[in-house]
């Protein structure tokens, strides 16, 4: 069915470079050394493009196009820093601080959390625009681990890591808009979902301090990410 | 069935209800169903009846007649006498006077321009066939041209004579039907599918409903010729199920096609197969764009993914797809039995043919009409529509729902065109049309369509989630008198942002509403944020302004 890969040459932020047809873009920019922020994208993980942090401009394209997502194109032209994406960057970060309750001082995530790089990252001091204070709704149901919605991004690395590798699929998505919210099984608390397997990849892959392990303090909360590349060089031995 | 058998139903069928026959004809579409045109057929059935054999009459359900707001409308044959809001218990008169004068208190009122003005093409079944009966669409010439395509033409020769029409999708995104097409025709595989889109769901429109309940087969022929076009098997129609009769009329038909052997396996004798499938929607707004609607089919959450790849090239079970929405399949077999050249007349230079609008709003002939493009404003608002009820003053006309734009007055002698209409900050749309009058507040209507938008949005990409309820928000307060002039400015600020970064069509749409308002009534935002006033006197302000002097 799908074409072999070939190998091309495009160009990013002036810099020709080759790649096989299907890398994305981001996975060709960091083989070259160039930085683009994301998010909701996980090595390991299938690309959702939710996030929009790593939307890049490509000439010839009149919409902006999600780094993580996109596979490149011989002769494609791709611009992944200008005044532009770094003002839409910076308005997604403050979209999502101001949609949940994030108190990095209390959070035990404090100074391990992709959020708050990101903050840096794009140099948001503070918020232009009002602070939602949505009144959101913590899990402590479950013997390990604490779901807590008032930090989550709805970045769906949890019901990923659970679909695709743990294969459980315990994690979906509830509700529409801003009352999105990340579930366990059909809206059960935690503690009590029958498909859980208590893994714990869904608190490692977790971005921000969403899902923890319990009896953290703030700050405490360190994620190991690493089993998910260690995942995937296990299956190509096999293969 | 064969074309020689398929003439032959035609032929007998026209033999047996010759145009002078005696004739009642109900509009059995959702319309006038819901002010109960049911019963006036039964009535009608049992009075002619009544009538005795000597003087048949015959009543027969027919599709939706296009003056929504005046049903209950039953047409009389010969003379075609529209009769409007008729009740079941003037049967009895309506089937006497077949014999003599009209019933004058009931007739409609002489609106020859509604009519005259209008070209159908989409539509032009409606007032002719029974929507519950494949034979009156094969006497209408339905199942024709996919019978003499399948043996006359071959795959690529259909899509040319398509590209010639000129043809572009009625969706609302008026990309070029015969592109998209041969596109799919070229994607590799052999496994390839064919969906409607008749997710209708902007608010005021019911373009696609009307045609679903009024001439079902049309669109399962137009799917079938799809299928042969481009090499694929297997059809689904993705209907809302809020529209429940729509749903059992396709049902029906589907049934009543693969009875005649008009779907399902070697198709007019040829080696062509091809089978539909309905799949109902459950009620999200998001299903119409079409990657979530693919994601809804499967069985998914219906959240839209990015692209590319294209339906085109992975779709369906990430099979090439070709998706078209209901309109669109519905000319496909009309274009196919007239030639492209033929529809290609109908129109402008870059938009061919027709295109079948929902009139609502302030207007005085609500209903379904179908006009050929570059038709102006003006003529649909003023000649066809009737104008403006109680002498009010006209303001804006809205087009494309929640993804489009308000026009003012001063471009109402603009030509109806996909490029115009963009031109001015709105889009064609699907097809719905509200007209707003002096009594109308702009930053109210910005606000009512940011509110769907906000319920509507799925919430996966963090633009679209956060940014409409945001702007939503900002909206509130500036139309409740509360807001500032930064207010506005942060405003205009994240809708720039929502609608170049969202995932999908309808975050990247959704700030048009506020956009297009702005710039044409942008005094009425400062109205509001300036002096605590509401121009329409629509808003009410959370500050008595006294207080606030």
């Amino acid at each position: 069915m799908s074409t072999p890969s070939r190998v091309i040459t495009l160009t990013l932020d002036d810099r020709e470079v080759g790649a096989h047809t299907d890398q994305t873009i981001l996975e060709v920019a960091r083989e070259n050394g160039i930085v683009i922020p994301t998010l909701c994208h996980l090595e390991g993980l299938l690309p959702i493009g939710a996030c929009r942090i790593c939307l890049v401009e490509v000439v010839g394209s009149n919409k902006l196009l999600p780094a993580c997502a996109t596979k490149v194109t011989d002769g494609m032209r791709v611009i992944t820093q200008s005044e532009r994406l770094t003002r839409y960057r910076r308005r997604v970060v403050e979209f999502l601080f101001a949609s949940g309750n994030h108190i990095c001082a209390v959070c035990v995530s404090n100074h391990h959390c992709e959020l708050q790089d990101m903050a840096v990252y794009t140099g948001m001091s503070h918020l232009t625009e009002p602070y939602r204070y949505p009144k959101l709704r913590v899990d402590a149901s479950h013997e390990r681990f604490v779901q807590d919605d008032n930090r989550c991004i709805l970045c769906q690395r949890c019901v990923r890591v659970c679909a695709e590798i743990e294969g459980a699929h315990t994690w979906d998505v509830m509700g529409r808009g801003i009352e999105a919210r990340v579930i366990t099984d059909l809206n059960q608390p935690w503690g009590e979902s029958d498909t859980c397997t208590s893994c714990s990849k869904c608190v490692q892959v977790c971005p921000t301090g969403a899902l923890s392990i319990k009896g953290m303090a703030a700050a405490e909360m360190k994620k190991r990410k690493h089993f998910l590349a260690q995942y995937w060089t296990l299956k190509e031995e096999e293969s | 069935m064969m074309l020689e058998a398929l003439r032959k139903i035609a032929e007998e069928h026209r033999a047996a209800h010759p145009p002078t026959a005696k004739t009642l004809k109900v509009c059995v579409a959702a319309g006038c169903v819901s002010c109960q045109s049911d019963q006036v057929k039964k009535a009608l059935e049992a009075a002619a009846k009544k009538g005795g054999a000597d003087s048949p009459i015959i009543v027969k359900g027919v599709g939706c007649l296009g003056l929504c707001a005046q049903g209950p409308l039953v047409i009389s044959e010969p003379g075609a006498t529209l009769y409007r809001q008729v009740k079941p218990e003037d049967a009895a008169e309506l089937a006497a006077a077949t014999k003599h004068e009209p019933v004058k208190r009931l007739v409609a009122p002489a609106n020859q321009v509604f009519y005259s003005r209008q070209q159908r093409i989409v539509t032009e079944n409606f007032d002719r066939i029974d929507p519950e009966k494949i034979e009156d669409y094969i006497a209408a010439d339905g199942y024709l041209a996919l019978l003499t395509t399948l043996t006359t033409r071959s795959p690529a020769q259909t899509i040319d004579e398509l590209i010639k029409s000129g043809l572009r999708g009625r969706g609302g995104g008026g990309y070029p039907t015969g592109l998209k097409w041969s596109t799919v025709a070229k994607a590799s595989g052999s496994e390839k599918y064919i969906i409607c889109n008749a997710d209708e769901g902007d608010p005021g429109a019911f373009m696609d409903r009307s045609v679903l309940e009024s001439d079902p087969h049309r669109i399962l022929e137009g799917m079938a010729l799809a299928g042969y076009a481009v090499g694929a098997q297997r059809g689904y129609i993705y209907v809302r199920a809020e529209y429940p009769i729509a749903v059992k009329r396709l049902k029906l038909a589907i049934s009543q096609a693969e009875k005649m052997k008009l779907l399902g396996p070697s198709i007019g004798g040829s080696s062509f197969q091809f089978t539909i499938e309905v799949r109902l929607g459950a009620g999200a707004f998001v299903c119409g764009e079409e990657t979530a609607l693919i994601a809804s089919i499967e069985g998914k959450r219906g959240t839209p993914r990015p692209r590319p790849p294209f339906p085109a090239e992975s779709g369906l079970w990430g099979k090439p797809t070709l998706i078209n929405n209901v309109e669109t399949f519905a000319n496909i077999a009309t274009i196919l039995r007239n030639g492209g050249d033929w529809y290609a007349g109908f129109g402008t230079e870059k938009s061919r043919g027709t295109k079948v609008f929902a009139l609502a709003g302030r207007i005085n002939n609500t209903g379904l009409i179908e006009v050929p493009m570059g038709i102006t404003l003006r003529e649909i608002i003023y000649d066809i529509g009737g104008g403006i009820p109680g002498g009010r003053r006209f303001k804006a006309v809205q087009t494309g729902g929640p993804s489009g734009g308000c026009i003012p007055e001063q471009f109402l002698d603009m030509p109806v065109e996909y490029e115009s209409l963009a031109k001015v900050g709105s889009i064609m749309g699907s097809g719905g049309m509200i007209v707003m009058d002096e009594t109308s507040c702009m930053v109210d209507v910005a606000k009512f369509f940011m509110e769907f938008c906000k319920s509507e949005s799925c919430g996966k990409c963090v633009p679209c989630r956060v940014g409409t309820a945001q702007m939503y928000d900002l909206l509130c307060k500036i139309s409740e008198g509360r807001a500032t002039l930064d207010d506005l400015a942060l405003l205009e600020d994240l809708c720039d942002t929502v609608k170049h970064t969202s995932l999908c069509g309808l975050g990247q749409t959704a700030p048009n509403p506020v956009l297009s308002t702005l710039r044409f009534f942008r005094h009425e935002y400062l109205a509001h944020i300036e002096e605590q006033r509401c121009p329409a006197g629509v808003c009410k302000m959370c500050i008595p302004q006294e207080i606030h002097r």
